[in-house]
């Protein structure tokens, strides 16, 4: 361990550690990480707390919400979809 | 999408909250928010012969999204470009009994699967909301939308490398905005 307490592998875990997540490495560079996290305290802390971060993303959804549709503007779209279901009425016959 | 009235009322109803949502995260303003979701369903409807593959309509109408969003954007301001160094989110470490030792907090306590508690959520609105756009964008995508990194590449226009660079980045920054919370309020305490 370096005086920072941090060794080079952790540095090469960390900047790896969405990808790993994402399950988006090679087979072997995910066994190569995980025996590394397996026996680094500080590894494991941080890659739980990057795991719950993503999770809570997946979860969150912003409070705001758009105001109710308005007569005209449903109107608008609702036009635009007669139009399209009509268009691929003609396409498919 | 099938074509009675129901279809239509569901179609509109979900993408028009996801794009109000997007929007106003990207945008930033609530009328803004309201055009581009309007204008992108209007335009979706208008182009949907263009949509090749039906099964990929959620990257194909927020491709229009942002589009509709970076016009908004350029009728009022830019933000100026900021790039997130991987350096200034790596966790300090002490010694403490000559074994290493992370400076985090307890995340243990934070359940998988919870309703998010209200604080919580602000705290998550905040990290996201403070990220620079071009991370903000893929964390949106990725995390919050759950597109694939390749249907993410193909809305915003970038390469795979680049928008897992910028997802990780954007995901560390969020990270750290959590700890910070949770280092004061910590998730056992208040009924978390």
């Amino acid at each position: 361990m370096e005086l920072t307490g941090r060794s080079e592998k952790c540095r090469e875990i960390f900047s790896l550690l969405s990808e790993y997540l994402n399950l988006e490495l090679p087979p072997e560079a995910c066994q190569e990480m995980e025996a590394h996290i397996a026996g680094c305290v500080p590894c494991v802390a941080f890659t739980e707390s990057l795991r719950k971060t993503v999770e809570l993303c997946h979860r969150y959804s912003p409070a705001e919400l758009p105001d109710p549709l308005g007569a005209d503007a449903r109107s608008q779209l609702l036009d635009a979809y007669r139009k399209m279901m009509a268009a691929r009425r003609v396409t498919s016959s | 999408m099938a074509g009675d009235a129901g279809a239509f009322d569901r179609f509109v109803e979900h993408f028009r909250a996801k794009i109000f949502q997007y929007s106003w995260l990207m945008c930033g303003q609530r009328e803004d928010a309201e055009d581009v979701a309007q204008d992108t369903l209007l335009k979706a409807f208008e182009s949907f012969d263009q949509l090749r593959e039906p099964e990929r309509v959620r990257p194909w109408i927020f491709r229009i999204a942002r589009n509709a969003c970076l016009m908004k954007r350029r009728k009022s301001v830019f933000a100026p470009a900021h790039e997130l160094s991987l350096d200034d989110y790596l966790p300090a470490i002490e010694n403490e009994g000559g074994r290493p030792r992370i400076q985090i907090a307890d995340w243990s306590e934070l359940p998988d699967r919870q309703m998010m508690r209200t604080e919580m959520r602000h705290a998550l609105d905040e990290a996201i909301g403070a990220l620079p756009e071009s991370y903000k964008s893929v964390l949106l995508m990725r995390d919050v939308e759950e597109l694939s990194t390749g249907e993410t590449a193909q809305v915003l226009d970038l390469t795979e490398d680049v928008v897992k660079t910028r997802l990780h980045r954007a995901r560390l920054a969020v990270r750290q905005k959590l700890d910070e919370y949770l280092r004061v309020h910590p998730a056992g305490a208040g009924g978390n």
